[in-house]
């Protein structure tokens, strides 16, 4: 039997996907952001324990390196910005281990854009924009939430002081998942099934949904803040349409000792869970070290947002090959 | 059995969940934007056939559910088990109890091949072919010229279901049903 040579999306689409993201250059170039390319190999790679990553054996100058295929631009990118670049954006592919589904493929294209100087809440102002320009039929408001207001409206439980009793038991019948399995997971897990299972599905109807002050826990590479009701949250923002996760935004985590930290935290609990380690990327703790401007920056799955202006039931629709496919 | 991980959970997987075989129906990756990913899994439990949902933390396992599907032809009943033999010249039989047969009882005709769901070794669920011949026992008479469209009437066809026929339809002929929807399709 022949094996299927087809592409997963119709040349049709890809007309359309090669239109879409002519406006998104357009954009930036009228905003003054530089385009950059930057290695989907390096030598450090995401140690974010939520993140399986690829790596791969080269030889190099200084024999057989291991190397990371990158789960996002991230590093390459602040290396750049610490470097003096200014505002820079990038159409980067991505890879992220087993991640397959209606709205996940383990290699795909990031929009990711870095802004020196800019706030988070201008960053939001500038990623709902782009949005609207890219989707020129929408017409909703932008509407932000609190991590917290959501979890009171949608499931009448607190995030940050609800105990973890509670929300193993809501998590357990809201989730469809065994209380045994809870019973061992700690308030994150909780709030991650409630938060996929129950409150995601409910954001971005009608409107575009920012989700503002994550639990500090779930900071990533973020700065962490107190919010107006005492609790330290992490300074990030998610954007929501039609329920799909469409952008992760921070003001930027820029101090290295810190960063360190947190790479090291997150391999300590990967070798707590028997997952691999992985090699932190001293060339970017080199380069905060350094310095890096205070940025706001933001990651956006292009892939997603092309789906969603086309109205595509999967992500392949708007893929040339996806993974299974390539 | 082996373990299967949710990333190998497919379409038609057997596996075991809370001490019953299930069918995996669908299976969805979730994933908030960082954080722990999850499998939202649509699985049919074979000993009662609902479907139901359930979420697994990704990379979590289940143990394979040893199923397998037979096609044998129907015997007879001694009224307490129902016995099937294998079609693949084994002659190899199997008794299945009322509560494995469930709905299937009404569309049972000996020397039809249906298909046996094995749990180890024991019959767990019975499935008609999709089409069926059998022949009516008891309906009002037939309206004579009546083979156009119009009305119905209930029919008892041999095997003991009630199905609605077209008005035309005498007792004693043998009619074509479509086992999964009840529905009268032609005379045979």
């Amino acid at each position: 039997m022949r094996a299927n040579w087809q592409p997963t999306a119709t040349i049709e689409t890809l007309y359309e996907r090669a239109r879409l993201i002519a406006i998104v250059r357009a954009f930036f170039a009228q905003r003054g952001v530089l385009e950059v390319e930057t290695p989907v190999l390096g030598h450090g790679g995401s140690t974010d324990v939520h993140l399986a990553s690829l790596s791969t054996l080269a030889r190099t100058d200084k024999g057989q390196r291991k190397l990371w295929l990158q789960t996002s631009p991230e590093f390459h990118m602040k290396r750049l910005l610490a470097a003096g670049s200014g505002p820079i954006f990038q159409l980067a592919k991505s890879f992220r281990n087993g991640e397959v589904g209606a709205r996940h493929n383990i290699e795909f294209t990031m929009l990711e854009w870095y802004r020196p100087a800019f706030t988070l809440a201008q960053l939001i102002d500038e990623t709902t924009t782009l949005v609207a320009n890219v989707l020129p039929s929408f017409a909703g408001p932008v509407v932000h939430y609190r991590y917290r207001e959501l979890f009171h409206t949608y499931l009448a439980v607190d995030p940050f002081t609800t105990s973890l009793e509670t929300l193993r038991t809501l998590a357990a019948e809201r989730g469809h998942m065994s209380a045994q399995t809870l019973a061992k997971e700690g308030r994150d897990t909780c709030l991650d099934l409630l938060m996929s299972m129950v409150i995601e599905p409910q954001l971005g109807q009608q409107e575009l949904s920012v989700v503002l002050d994550y639990p500090a826990s779930q900071a990533a590479l973020a700065r962490r803040h107190q919010d107006a009701d005492g609790e330290w949250v992490a300074s990030r923002f998610e954007l929501y349409l039609n329920g799909v996760e469409l952008a992760n935004g921070y003001d930027e985590l820029i101090d290295a000792e810190e960063q360190r930290q947190r790479f090291e935290e997150d391999n300590a609990e990967r070798r707590r869970l028997g997952l691999p380690e992985v090699d932190v990327d001293e060339r970017l703790l080199a380069a905060l070290e350094r310095g890096m401007p205070e940025s706001a920056g933001v990651a956006l799955g292009i892939d997603r947002l092309i789906q969603l202006a086309m109205g595509k039931a999967r992500l392949e629709d708007v893929l040339a090959f996806s993974t299974p496919n390539c | 059995m082996a373990n299967y991980s949710t990333n190998e959970f497919k379409g038609g997987l057997k596996v075991m969940l809370d001490g019953d075989p299930c069918s995996i129906v669908e299976n969805e990756l979730v994933k908030p934007g960082k954080g722990q990913a999850f499998n939202r899994v649509k699985l049919r439990n074979l000993m009662t056939g609902r479907v139901g949902e359930k979420t697994f933390k990704s990379g979590d396992s289940l143990e394979g559910a040893d199923v397998m599907d037979l096609e044998m032809e129907y015997l007879y009943t001694d009224g307490d088990m129902w016995h099937f033999m294998k079609t693949d010249g084994s002659f190899e039989q199997y008794a299945v109890e009322k509560k494995a047969l469930g709905d299937t009882e009404k569309w049972l005709k000996e020397q039809v091949p249906y298909t046996i769901t094995l749990w180890n070794d024991k019959a767990i669920s019975v499935t008609p072919p999709n089409f069926i011949e059998l022949e009516v026992v008891e309906t009002d008479p037939g309206l004579k010229g009546d083979t156009a469209q119009g009305g119905s009437k209930p029919a008892t066809l041999s095997s003991g279901a009630v199905v609605r026929v077209p008005l035309f339809i005498n007792q004693g002929e043998v009619l074509k049903i479509d086992t999964r929807s009840g529905d009268y399709v032609s005379r045979a």
